[in-house]
This record gives structure tokens, sequence and C-alpha cells, in this order.
């Protein structure tokens, strides 16, 4: 799960990483009324999961009352890269004499945690590791043994900070690494870190991105669901506990696995289909899950036909064939569907779906035969 | 021949008395895995049909000489179970619990490779390891696993891997073992460990590979396939469709950017000297093609 900026702020602040105080506005008026208690000039910031916010005018220094209402009209409602700004964060402007770069994350081919640090922040860290990739200091941290202060020192030498940045920075990412683990997070990152002509350090941008797999023990986490960009099928299917990607295709696909789910959808696409979406339906797929599945997938106007491929190991065959029936009892489903189904107890399946097969609901032998079968039921490609 | 399990492995399942670990567990040992002890804390001493229930792994371990672990229990406590079965000194643990946080993962990969260097973690988050007609320690379904070689299956997918042993089947290609690594960013085994094992085994003439987007395993792979392995490999990438950024169903397969995309990880095995197909379905054909010309 992404964090938005000012989500990020407080989750880094729960963690000692210091951020500059601000509120979050979703009108004009309260842009105003957050501005003038903080004081200013004040920085207007759209809170969006995209990047390039500032290139975009999405970020706007308001030196009085009037910049304010006029950047606060002129962002709310914003399109950035196809996201629509809902809300601003308004903080007091930070005096900035240098712009730095800090993250943790885990690489997963070192299997370690892996932390960089570059002099050069404030600007796209990715053109910066492709152009001068030593201007980022990297170390990798074992996360038996963890991160400690003399590699923290060590690290922000490596990366030439200014001498006098370097132990509030240093202090900094003791802090930011504890955001990263205790916080369960699979990346937090600073981009801008900003050292302040006082010669303090503190976070201008913050960048968080929740492991879901975590949540179990982060109850707090429930408030930023409702933040989460999604559409409203994948809304709909994160509501009905579904593992659901919305694509632009035709073919609505349900599978057992996230491995089989994406090769449906290649098998689809290369006999010369569209997927309408990504849904896998785990393992110990019930009635209610197959039900729930096609509940997502019919309430998609896209959706000319629908595949659905399960190959039973945790997933019985017999439970699946049931969710169907039960599902095509509940759910009105307009589009034809081809079904195939393998694995354990995949001929106990096979007879269950005999009773309510049909020109709408057919029964495939192979993955390729039924991707065929429901490209051509979706009336062929395009 | 096989790798890692075979005829002689004693397996402890762990939370034996309830839930998936139980249906499993006991499915495997129907199989005809040696089921030799199940654990929980609280029931020591009690019996799961015939099975006998040990308060801890190194019981377990003392009073059946038990090599094999599998761990089947909730993500909350499954790292636990883990680090139990490798203080006992289990050898090879198979862990099928999926949605343990990353951060427990890399946790649990370190302190095994630092403490219980001995002990081979398969998982977590996959299905688990078979070697045909001897062990099954998972969920895969045996029926479906035809065995007796030549082929080694490997496979970051679980239904991916059902698939596989299907395919060959159909074909009436047997398989010396199949594991499944699973998906997960921090699996206790790599594509790269298992075909090091495949290429050390006399049984296994060729490997099936069965990979998906997102991470750099894949890549190191073929780096291995390229450099070191003298069998024939066959390849399958799942996720050509998948769109940058998002995130498909669990941990592994995430892509950013053009880093850990299909085409990137097939090209990089095409040019390692794998044979690569496009489906499910054509990996099997390919294999077919490899086996008659041994």
């Amino acid at each position: 799960m992404d964090l938005l900026e000012y989500q990020g702020k407080q989750y880094f602040a729960r963690f000692g990483v210091p951020v500059s105080p601000g509120a979050i506005a979703e009108t004009p008026d309260e842009v105003l009324e957050a501005a003038s208690q903080l004081g200013y000039p004040v920085v207007v910031k759209a809170q969006v999961q995209v990047g390039g916010r500032g290139k975009s005018g999405g970020i706007k220094i308001a030196l009085g009352p009037e910049d304010a209402r006029a950047h606060a009209q002129a962002i709310l409602g914003m399109d950035i890269r196809g996201h629509t700004v809902r809300s601003v964060w308004v903080e007091p402007a930070s005096e900035v004499v240098r712009e730095y770069y800090a993250s943790f994350t885990l690489d997963r081919a070192a299997k370690a945690h892996l932390a960089m640090v570059s002099a050069q922040g404030g600007v796209d860290i990715e053109q910066v590791a492709a152009q001068n990739p030593a201007a980022i200091a990297r170390l990798y941290i074992d996360p038996f043994v963890g991160f400690i202060p003399p590699q923290a020192k060590e690290l922000v030498e490596r990366a030439g900070l200014d001498e006098r940045a370097q132990a509030g920075t240093a202090s900094v990412l003791m802090d930011l690494y504890r955001c990263f683990v205790d916080g369960d997070a699979d990346l937090v990152e600073i981009n801008p870190l900003v050292l302040t002509p006082d010669g303090t350090v503190h976070a201008l941008d913050a960048k968080v991105t929740l492991d879901d797999n975590a949540a179990f023990r982060h109850p707090e986490w429930a408030e930023f669901a409702a933040t989460a960009e999604l559409d409203d099928r994948e809304r709909m299917a994160r509501q009905l506990g579904l593992q659901y990607v919305g694509l632009d295709g035709f073919v609505g696909i349900i599978a057992n696995g996230a491995g089989l789910a994406m090769s449906t959808c290649d098998v689809v696409n290369q006999v010369g289909g569209r997927p309408a979406n990504f849904l896998d339906i785990g393992g110990g797929a019930s009635a209610e899950v197959m039900a729930n599945a096609l509940e997502v997938i019919s309430s998609d106007a896209n959706v000319r036909s629908i595949f659905i491929n399960i190959f039973g190991g945790i997933t019985r065959g017999e439970e699946v064939a049931n969710g169907i029936v039960t599902a095509l009892a509940r759910v009105d489903i307009k589009v034809p569907m081809v079904i195939r189904l393998d694995g354990t107890n995949a001929e106990q399946g096979r007879q269950i779906l005999r009773q309510v097969e049909s020109d709408m609901v057919i029964s495939a032998p192979s993955m390729m035969q039924a991707a065929r079968l429901a490209v051509s039921l979706a009336g062929g490609t395009r | 021949m096989s790798i890692f399990v075979d005829s002689s492995t004693k397996v402890i399942v762990h939370g034996l008395t309830g839930g998936q670990a139980r249906f499993h567990g006991l499915r495997n040992r129907d199989y005809g895995t040696k089921v030799v002890a199940g654990v929980n804390p609280a029931k020591g001493g009690q019996e799961v049909e015939g099975i006998p229930i040990f308060a801890n792994a190194a019981q377990a371990r003392e009073a059946t000489g038990a090599n094999a672990s599998f761990v089947a229990v909730p993500a909350i406590v499954a790292p636990g179970s883990i680090l139990e079965a490798a203080a006992a000194g289990v050898e090879v643990i198979v862990c099928i619990t999926e949605g343990i946080p990353a951060q427990d993962e890399a946790r649990v990969y370190a302190e095994l490779s630092h403490r219980y260097p001995s002990s081979r973690l398969i998982g977590p988050n996959c299905p688990g390891v078979i070697t045909p007609g001897e062990c099954n320690i998972g969920i895969t379904a045996g029926e479906i696993a035809l065995g007796g070689g030549p082929v080694g299956i490997v496979s970051r997918s679980g239904t991916l891997t059902y698939q596989a042993l299907y395919e060959l089947k159909q074909m009436g290609i047997g398989v010396t073992t199949c594991i499944g690594i699973g998906g997960d960013p921090v699996p206790g085994t790599s594509f790269v460990d298992c075909l090091a094992a495949f290429e050390a085994d006399p049984a296994t003439k060729a490997v099936m590979m069965i990979g998906e987007i997102g991470g750099t395993e894949e890549e190191k792979a073929a780096e291995f396939i390229s450099q070191t392995m003298s069998k024939p490999v066959v390849c399958y990438i799942a996720g050509v469709t998948a769109p940058p950024g998002r995130r498909m169903g669990h941990a592994g397969a995430i892509i950013s950017g053009d880093k850990g995309t299909a085409k990137a990880k097939m090209d990089a095995l095409s040019g390692a000297g794998a044979k690569v197909a496009t489906n499910p379905t054509e990996a099997g054909e390919l294999m077919a093609e490899v086996v008659r010309s041994l």
C-alpha cells in the first residue's frame, strides 16, 4: 500500500523522523485557514500517488492569502498524470540550503536491507542512478544484525554530505530505519531531505510503501485504506477481499494462484484477446469467494466473456464447481463463461458443473482451448 | 534419485492437530510420505491418526529421527516454527504459509544463514516439494505427478507448478523432483540453488523452470545456466501482459519500470541457451522434444 505524502510524513513522525508541521485541506477555505495558522509563506502540495507533481504545477509557494487561494483553486481538482487531486498538504515553506536523498528498501537479490544516501537529492533519483551511480552511497544491512550508528556515520560521510549536515542526517537515518523495519514498510524514501540555514535536517517529502502482509499487526493502517487510489472495480474487489487488478481488455479472468492468473492473462493475449482484469482467488477458494469474484467481473461493462481457469491444489475441484453453481444462482451473468477445471478432485467438479452447462456456461478441456473459446465468444479479437 | 527429499525423508508436521496443517499433513501421509511426528506446544503426548504429537520440534526430532519439517501454520507464527525446526537441526523445512510480512521473512532468512546454515528452507508461500512416489511435502496433488525422471521442475508459482506436472504427465514424462520455491520477496531456496542440485543429480537429465515477473532471480538463473549448467533447461515466464508498477496478486509479482519484466527475463534465459516457451502447454511440448533427444 502506497501512502500519500502527508500520510508518509505522519508515519515518519511516529518514529521521530523530523518533518514540518502542516495540515491537510480539501477546499480553498481550508487551505487559507491552515495557512494563517501555520504562518506565511506556505507550500501548497497536491496529494496524489504519482511523481512529477512539481513539474505538473501541483506544488506552489503562497506568500499570502491571495496566493494561497489562487493556488488552492488551481491545484484542487487538477489532473496529474491521470490522478485527480482531492486534497492538498499545506506546510510552512522551508529555507533550503541543500537537498539530499535517503531511503531504505529490501533488496530482494541481496536478501538484505539496502540503504541509499546521496548528496544529489531533490531531483529524479533514478536519473542520478543512471547517469552518475557513484553519487549514490549504498550500504547493505544484514537484517539479523540491524543498522547501527557507526554505519549511519560512515554512510553519510561516504555520500559526501556537507559536514554540518552529517550528524543530523545520521540520526535521521537511524529513525528512518526503525520506521522501515518496525513500521513494516517495503520502502521508505525521503527526497529531498533538506539542510536548513540553522544547520538542521528534515524531510521535505515522504514516500512510504507499506507491506500489506503486515496489516494484521498494524490496526492503525485502517485509516490509510480510505484514501487508496482504486478504480470502482478494484474498490469492490478489495471490499470482498479479492486480489484484483483492473486491466483494459474484454475477457474477464478468474484463476487460482497469482502465477496461473498471470499466465491466463498472457494466454488470452496470445490468442488475440485482451484481459479485462487479473483476479486471483487464491488457495482454498470457497463457493463464497467464487461468487464474489463473478460479481466483481460482471460489474465490469467491458467484459464480453469470462474465463475461469482453476487448477486444484489446495482449492478442490468440487468446491470451485459448487461456487460456480451458487454464484450463477446469485449473480446475473449476461456474458458467456468458459471454465477449465483440473487438478485435485477435478472430476467431481466437472460432474457438478454438468448440471449448469449451457450455451452460456461451457467447460473446456485445456487452458489453450479455453482461452481460444473465451476470446471467440467475446466476439473475437479486437 | 532426486533432490532434497526422497523415501528416507521423515517429516514433522508443525500444527498437525488442526487447520491446513492437519489437512495437508494427512494427505501427504496418505500419499506415502513418512510423516513421523506432529508438533503442538499445548498437545504434546497426544496423537493424530496414529501420528505422535510432541510439544516442540526438538523433542519430535529426538524421538523420531525426523529430518524434514512441514510448516503450514498461520503467518503470525510461521517464522517461529521455521526457526524452531532449524534450531532442532531439521535439514529441510518446507513452509507453505502465505502472507508472512517481508520484514519477518528477511529476518528469518538472515537468521537461518547465520545460525543454522545446514538447514534449507523451501518457501514460504510455496506449494512445497515432491519426489513422486517417495515423498510429498506440501499441497501438490500427488496424483498429477508422474515419477521416475528424467525431468526436474523448479517453479516460483504454485498453480503453474501443478500445470507443469500435469502437462508432462499427459505426455508420459516423469519427474525426479518438483520444487515450488514460492513467489515471496525472500524465498529460502532460489532458482540457482535448485538448478545446482539438479545439475548434480544423476537421475535428472533436463530441467523445467517456471518464473514470473518481478525481482532478479530468473536473471541470476540465466547466468548460472550459461556458466554452469550442462543439462538442457526449458523455461516459461508468466506475466507478459502485466502492467508495470502493479502488484499482481502476491509479493513476488511486481515490476517497476523495465526491471524484472517478463521480456527481460525471457531474453536473458534464451541468451543463456535455455529454451523459452510462451505458454505452459508449449513448455510441456518443448520439454517433450528435449526428452526425446536425450
